[in-house]
């Protein structure tokens, strides 16, 4: 009879809605090292996630590049194993580690399987406590990341939003590439890589996800033997970026058939406390889907654009909100003007429709996101940098439905300032005079 | 390795090569002719929905490039009883994400959301299977979308334009030679009449393949799908799929795609090569590994001899995409490194070839890449919605649920003596177009700020 109590169970679970149920318990190695693990043992493997708070911001003054590139290079050969001897040795276990640099961060995403789990482990602690920088290595990654700067000066969107960071922020690491440019990445020696390693990748910036087939115990045991190693302070982390952009428009020349168009300005913080109304406002003008207001004006009833979207952007040091469109050259200006209208008249025009509307996707799609053990990992690392409560997931759709109308008009009128928008349009838009 | 940007425009042929297996499918047949395919899994309370259509680009009259495409735009519109954006409005106000996607042999539609909700997202979907109702408003601003997007897509992309430029020389015949989004000029001139026609042929229950993955049970799914599905009644003048063929190639083909917005020039060279096909998939097997030998990762024969012994190349790569209705082909790529030409480059990579056919398959390698195919079912477990679109692909690209099923012991069943013989067949320089991308000898960037 088991059979038909477990349909019976099934039945009642599903007339639920669906629910956030992730199950996390924190786990603190015998060395000291915390993280936040999710037992998943259905699936005989287990995705790491590991971030170091800093990441390219720690590039040291006239070394711009130097975390990027020492990045990776992580892979590039570590202990006894150069490059091509690190590639077969991971191909062999078939464990995958992605090691990627980030504006505040610099992160690994590993994921190895149940049955070789001690030699993958051991494989990626030698490529972070033991990484080579052989010169050759060296050579062949700089070759790789000057030929990507290359590319990134001739791609309109990335000139679109390096050229607003450099305005918004002049004076902060967040004003440039973390590629670094090419006379910056040419200059870069063995020596910075190895200092920019000794800055960045420290015991006491660090966060950890896990998520699979690892108990409490073996996670503890294996985070002090993969990172139990590494020094425990790093370079200072800078301070706040400020924001020096005004209202206005940027136009940045460049031949295409095609305007991008990235606008925006200061936005909120994360632990401000009308931060998930904000998130709210924001998705009701410019979110996720066919039904924000912008892409109902811009796209559905103008044929303007392909697609249009915001998003809030709260970094370590700074914040921002800001949104993306591209629209053909003669319709550049037209597209500017809508936006620059909808944003002066969200906070006095949203209604109660719209909030219910946004309320109920946003606390059905929540549950969604878990859906993959690398996936939650990675969640799970974003809260903790974020200073979230281990119970958040449990609680975080109660904070959504809490909002009101009177807080979302509130927020709006506070965070969308149509007078300090500014736009930055790359391409040949046509009617755009910088000065309107 | 930093993220290069050719990588992830390949990713996707990689990705759908990689063989994945569900704990459990289920399939079935409606009354109607629809194919159904349930996998269940029941990790976390949620599901994907998709219906595929068997009809992509490559089914367009010709004249008509882009129909297939728009009208995938154009089911977004209203219906009967739907008003225009409703559907996706309801889908978002049940706390849903949902889109579609066009290839030359398939489109497709999809929503995600909470188990509970599936009984609607069947409503809907069959109410648009066909009902669709269109307002001559709506499909005029919809028409200016998708050239934007063509816009945003392509005629911002040299590297899009110049693989557009690729496959219309490879194909001499067969409409993959036409890009899935259209031609601009034709896009421009599709008419409503063309979306009508093109809708009344080809949606319906016996073209289509209903696919639900995630926390339901095959019953459930069965009893939802004959309530909104089954009573659509199936189009008895469906016409076959036969798609003009391939004459055999004569002359290799040979391309330079010029842009000013090129900033790192490349070669790429492309193969005829035969597909994956219901119960005959040894070759497509072969190749499959073959790509990953010459391209796949650090140690592939490509990357060792051109990047890591003459350092000729910053980045190499080789891609086979085997899941397809008809003639696909087989890809080789190097980025060059600074210094070194195009001519140089293309030469570096034909040597690397030869040689690598001449010393044979590194049986290390080999045991490393069956490792990494074995590895990929266990990994491929967690990740739903690609073994959802594993199966959609197939099922559309004339391959059976059995053929897929298959495919994870014909790859690791692949030797040595299958791979040369691929190669040897495949490598035929009179089926095959040689593209260089590069900026003109006299181009300055064309950028400028004004504040």
């Amino acid at each position: 009879m088991i059979r038909i109590v477990l349909a019976a169970a099934v039945a009642v679970w599903a007339a639920l809605p669906a629910r956030a149920e992730v199950d996390i318990q924190e786990v603190v190695s015998p060395g000291g090292i915390r993280a936040w693990l999710v037992e998943e043992r259905s699936i005989p493997f287990t995705a790491l996630e590991i971030r170091f708070r800093g990441g390219a911001a720690l590039d040291r003054p006239g070394k711009r590049g130097a975390v990027n590139l020492m990045t990776g290079l992580l892979e590039e050969g570590a202990g006894d194993l150069d490059a091509q001897g690190f590639a077969a040795a991971r191909e062999s276990l078939a464990a995958s580690y992605d090691f990627d640099a980030w504006d505040d961060s610099m992160s690994v995403s590993a994921r190895f399987l149940t049955e070789n789990r001690d030699e993958a482990v051991a494989l990626l602690r030698s490529a972070l406590v033991d990484p080579r920088f052989d010169e050759d290595a060296v050579e062949r990654v700089r070759a790789q990341v000057l030929s990507i700067i290359a590319s990134d000066a001739q791609d309109p969107d990335t000139i679109a939003s390096r050229t607003f960071d450099a305005m918004a922020f002049p004076d902060h690491p967040y004003g440039t590439a973390m590629d670094g440019t090419l006379e910056s990445v040419a200059a870069l020696t063995r020596d910075d890589i190895v200092q920019a390693h000794r800055d960045v990748l420290v015991s006491d910036r660090v966060f950890v996800g896990a998520v699979g087939d690892i108990s409490a115990e073996d996670l503890g045991l294996l985070l002090d033997d993969l990172l139990g190693e590494l020094p425990q302070t790093g370079a200072p982390l800078p301070g706040d970026a400020g924001y020096a952009l005004e209202g206005g428009v940027t136009v940045v020349e460049f031949d295409t058939p095609q305007s991008v168009i990235l606008f925006g300005h200061e936005g909120i913080e994360r632990d401000d406390p009308d931060f998930f109304a904000a998130f709210v406002a924001n998705h009701i003008f410019g979110g996720r889907g066919f039904s924000s207001r912008l892409m109902t004006e811009v796209r559905e009833k103008r044929g303007l654009t392909y697609g249009i979207g915001t998003y809030l952007a709260p970094m370590l040091n700074a914040e921002l909100i800001m949104g993306h469109a591209a629209t053909a050259n003669a319709r550049a200006a037209e597209s500017v003007e809508v936006i620059r209208e909808e944003w002066a008249k969200i906070a006095e025009t949203i209604t109660e429709d719209e909030l219910e509307a946004a309320k109920t996707y946003l606390t059905g799609a929540y549950p969604l996101r878990f859906d993959g053990n690398a996936r939650i990992a990675g969640i799970m690392v974003g809260m903790q940098m974020e200073d979230l409560p281990i119970d958040y997931i449990a609680t975080r759709n109660d904070q959504v439905r809490a909002v009101t109308l009177e807080d979302v008009r509130r927020v709006a009128e506070r965070i969308y300032r149509a007078d300090e928008l500014h736009f930055v349009v790359v391409g040949r838009p046509e009617g755009l005079n910088p000065a309107n | 390795m930093p993220r290069l940007p050719f990588l992830a425009l390949l990713g996707v042929l990689m990705t759908a090569a990689l063989p994945l297996r569900a704990a459990e499918v289920h399939t079935f047949t409606l009354d109607n002719g629809m194919e159904v395919v349930v996998l269940e899994d029941h990790r976390a309370p949620a599901v994907v929905h998709m219906v595929w259509y068997r009809v992509g680009a490559a089914d367009e009259p010709p004249g008509r490039s882009g129909i297939a495409h728009y009208l995938e735009h154009l089911l977004f519109k209203g219906t009967e009883v739907r008003a225009p954006g409703e559907f996706s409005e309801l889908v978002a106000a049940n706390g849903g994400t949902d889109n579609a996607f066009t290839s030359q042999d398939y489109t497709a539609y999809f929503q995600r959301v909470a188990a509970d909700r599936l009984d609607l997202m069947m409503e809907l979907e069959a109410d648009r299977m066909v009902n669709l109702q269109l307002d001559d408003r709506d499909i005029a601003t919809e028409l200016v979308v998708v050239q934007e997007e063509r816009n945003q897509r392509t005629e911002s992309d040299p590297g899009a334009l110049f693989a557009e430029q690729r496959s219309a020389a490879l194909y001499q015949n067969h409409p993959y030679g036409i890009p899935v989004i259209g031609w601009m000029h034709e896009v421009e001139q599709l008419a409503l009449e063309d979306a009508v026609d093109f809708y009344r042929t080809y949606y319906a229950p016996n073209n289509a393949i209903l696919i639900v993955a995630g926390d339901v049970t095959p019953d459930e799914v069965r009893q939802l799908a004959e309530t909104h599905y089954g009573p659509i009644p199936a189009n008895p003048d469906l016409p076959e799929r036969i798609r003009p063929q391939e004459p055999p190639h004569l002359a290799e083909r040979r391309l330079v795609f010029e842009d000013p917005r090129v900033a790192q020039p490349y070669v790429v060279r492309t193969y005829l090569a035969p597909e994956r096909d219901a119960g005959d998939q040894e070759t497509a097997a072969a190749l499959t590994i073959l790509a990953q030998v010459l391209g796949g990762g650090q140690t592939s024969e490509l990357n060792r001899r051109l990047q890591f012994e003459t350092g000729q190349a910053i980045y190499t790569s080789a891609f086979y995409g085997g899941t397809s209705l008809d003639d696909t082909s087989f890809g080789l790529l190097i980025v060059p490194a600074e210094g070194v030409s195009l001519d140089e480059a293309e030469t570096a990579l034909d040597d690397a070839v030869a040689a690598f056919l001449e010393e044979g398959v590194d049986a290390e390698q080999l045991d490393r890449i069956k490792m990494r195919l074995r590895a990929a079912l266990i990994y491929g477990e967690d990740d739903l919605q690609s073994l959802a679109r594993t199966y959609g692909m197939a099922l559309t690209s004339g391959l059976t649920v059995q053929d897929v099923e298959a495919w994870p012991d014909i790859l690791q069943a692949v030797t040595e003596e299958d791979i040369l013989a691929a190669a040897a067949e495949v490598f035929d320089r009179r089926a095959s177009v040689t593209g260089w991308l590069t900026a003109p000898a006299d181009a300055t960037p064309a950028e400028e700020a004004i504040q």
